[in-house]
């Protein structure tokens, strides 16, 4: 039977912002049914957003959404988390959002491990503001402020994860919309907190001025240059050469911020 | 029931004022001179069952006290000059979303770096103004350690109450300073709620004014979903840009604040019979003009004095009451002369006026404000 996506969309929000041909649809569809599948409950789940594209999507979701301020999704999830730990707590954002002007929210979210799940919807560009170059726009690619080709370089958002620190660390795509789900759900369930790279696309800011091809090329460039790290160790070198490796990269036990807290108020003879 | 008798320091009864109000979250960074309250309740938050986090820097602090606030938690952090710059657009967000959090910032002197040691009053206008937008400000300016500890309680009761930001404008002078203070036994103290709502959840409108013009609040995860943003919004909270919906709300936020001076005002008017003259000021330096005022008195020159506890909205009223009486009003403060601005458009040329200023990172002395009322008398 065909997933039921109307109990978890708010009547009357949709037609959502995004452009004719964006991923950004397909990666809150995996979202949805990460929720459905790990089964949280409507009433104690909040979903968290900056600004940008992507975190317009809490608007269309029928959770506690939270949309906040530019860069800001991280920080105001951990005081959400934080003052009621019950609370299953989920932070949506571009990659410009998550890490450039929240860069070093995102680090620091790493480092303290709160249970908390992001979601980076990572399309290479600020498509909202119009196609400036991101954290994540590849060198030499073209943007509205790099006509003559990115100068910087570009953050690997589960390499900056890893080495601040995050316990959950996963990349999936927009192609790879099941897997995607699997990690989305994984990275709930995990109690820490969880990055999941999820690499999207937008045609109309990035794909058109790169000549990247259409909206369904675009999607169809994941499949046929990512590589699972669990087929790549199998394979010869030369077919995972430039490839992006997608996969769990990190799933770590370890103390996590509220419990870690939760002792403290018990060692000082709080209630909570 | 008598309370009890402490030797605190302003920052101290500050973060016990706010423990007595129901504060039951902090997120702060460290910037001198407002540590202390930071260092008190990461010691006595967990001790109650709250919560107290160090973020990574001055904007998550403000972001975070905003997320627990939303939770339900009564939320204060506390800064100085820089740092409270960076609070800003997070303080639009809680203007704009209208959520309830206390935002203490011990002034310094600026700008910039400026004296990260010396007092100041020179945030009287960021506190006013400081994020960008039209919106609705409330600030509060005690003078002594004693007052700290109730003008907390008085930020967060208001704060509860309409839904909206309150400022406690202390100084580096009274923050750092020791005194006997009473904290007085639970109860004696009035603590006020934010209103909550009493309809079922599918009933539900998160700025819904048809009871008044302030909407209910319900605590996420308490069964109540509904969205929040920081772009304009209709009474269900969802984004909208029709221009008949965006004018009311942003008058409406006003409106909490206008229509609720009663609750929000405070000053003290000491009046001398036939005093010409009178002096306007607050925080640290009204220490130091009620000395000048002795002093000038023994003089044999009479000043009234207008001491206000309330800085935003400012108590025009009370400053009209000076001007109808005396020739010449006298405004010390440590600034190049921001509040007597205030005092002019208030009084619009019914008195002359003129400062007592100093940046220096020294305090106004009493001298230096009784040289200028010999000067003017």
């Amino acid at each position: 039977m065909a997933f039921n996506y109307a109990e978890y969309i708010r009547p009357g929000k949709l037609p959502h912002i995004w452009c004719p041909g964006c991923a950004h649809g397909t990666v809150m569809k995996s979202i949805i049914r990460a929720i459905d599948r790990v089964g949280l409950e409507k009433d104690r789940t909040v979903i968290v957003s900056g600004i940008g594209c992507a975190s317009r999507m809490p608007g269309y979701v029928d959770f506690n959404t939270l949309h906040t301020t530019h860069g800001r999704s991280l920080p105001f999830s951990t005081g959400v988390k934080l003052a009621d730990p019950g609370l299953n707590v989920i932070a949506v954002a571009g990659d410009g959002d998550a890490l450039a002007i929240g860069g070093n929210h995102f680090i620091h979210t790493c480092r303290r491990n709160i249970d908390i799940t992001l979601i980076v919807f990572n399309n290479n560009i600020y498509g909202m503001t119009g196609g400036q170059f991101s954290p994540t726009t590849p060198h030499g690619k073209l943007a509205s402020t790099t006509p003559y080709g990115n100068p910087d370089y570009a953050f690997d958002v589960v390499e900056l994860a890893m080495g601040a620190g995050a316990s959950y660390v996963s990349r999936s795509t927009a192609y790879h919309a099941i897997p995607l789900e699997r990690q989305i759900a994984d990275g709930i369930n995990h109690k820490g907190f969880s990055v999941i790279d999820a690499l999207c696309t937008c045609p109309t800011t990035y794909g058109r001025r790169n000549k990247l091809g259409s909206a369904v090329d675009m999607i169809g460039w994941f499949k046929d240059n990512t590589v699972g790290i669990k087929a790549a160790g199998k394979l010869p070198p030369e077919k995972v050469e430039g490839k992006i490796l997608t996969g769990v990269f990190r799933k770590e036990e370890k103390p996590e911020y509220c419990d870690e807290y939760a002792k403290i108020i018990e060692k000082t003879g709080g209630r909570s | 029931m008598s309370g009890k008798d402490v030797f605190y320091q302003g920052n101290e009864a500050c973060a016990e004022g706010a423990l007595y109000a129901g504060c039951r979250f902090f997120a702060g960074y460290p910037i001198t001179p407002s540590t202390e309250v930071a260092e008190f309740l990461a010691r006595r938050l967990p001790t109650v069952g709250g919560a107290f986090i160090q973020m990574e820097d001055e904007i998550a602090a403000m972001a975070a006290i905003i997320g627990a606030s939303l939770v339900g938690k009564k939320s204060l952090t506390s800064t100085s000059g820089p740092g409270f710059s960076l609070k800003m657009e997070n303080l639009g967000f809680a203007c704009l979303t209208e959520v309830p959090c206390v935002i203490v910032n011990v002034m310094r002197g600026g700008p910039s770096t400026g004296l990260p040691t010396g007092p100041s009053q020179s945030d009287v206008m960021q506190a006013r103004w400081g994020t960008h937008g039209d919106h609705p400000a409330i600030a509060l300016a005690p003078d002594s350690v004693q007052e700290i500890f109730t003008e907390t309680v008085r930020a967060f009761n208001i704060s509860e109450r309409l839904r909206t930001p309150v400022i406690l404008l202390t100084d580096e002078i009274i923050g750092h300073m020791r005194e006997r203070i009473t904290i007085p036994p639970e109860g004696e103290l009035e603590i006020w709620e934010r209103p909550r709502p009493t309809v079922p959840p599918d009933q539900y409108k998160p700025y819904d004014i048809s009871e008044g013009i302030i909407p209910p609040m319900a605590d996420f995860g308490s069964g109540y979903r509904y969205h929040v943003t920081g772009l304009n919004h209709d009474e269900t909270g969802f984004p909208t840009n029709n221009p008949s919906l965006v004018q009311p709300e942003e008058e409406r936020l006003m409106a909490k604040v206008t229509e609720n001076l009663d609750l929000i005002q405070k000053y003290e008017y000491f009046e001398k019979p036939k005093a010409r003259i009178g002096i306007v000021s607050f925080g640290s330096s009204a220490r130091s003009s009620r000395a000048a005022i002795r002093m000038a008195e023994e003089e044999g020159i009479k000043v009234d004095f207008l001491r206000l506890i309330t800085l935003w909205p400012f108590p025009t009223d009370a400053a009209v009451q000076m001007a109808d009486k005396v020739d010449m009003i006298i405004v010390p403060e440590m600034n190049l002369g921001q509040m007597i601005e205030e005092v002019q458009r208030s009084i619009a040329g019914k008195a002359e006026t003129v400062g007592v200023n100093r940046v220096d990172g020294d305090p106004i002395t009493p001298t230096q404000i009784l040289d200028r009322i010999r000067e003017v008398a």
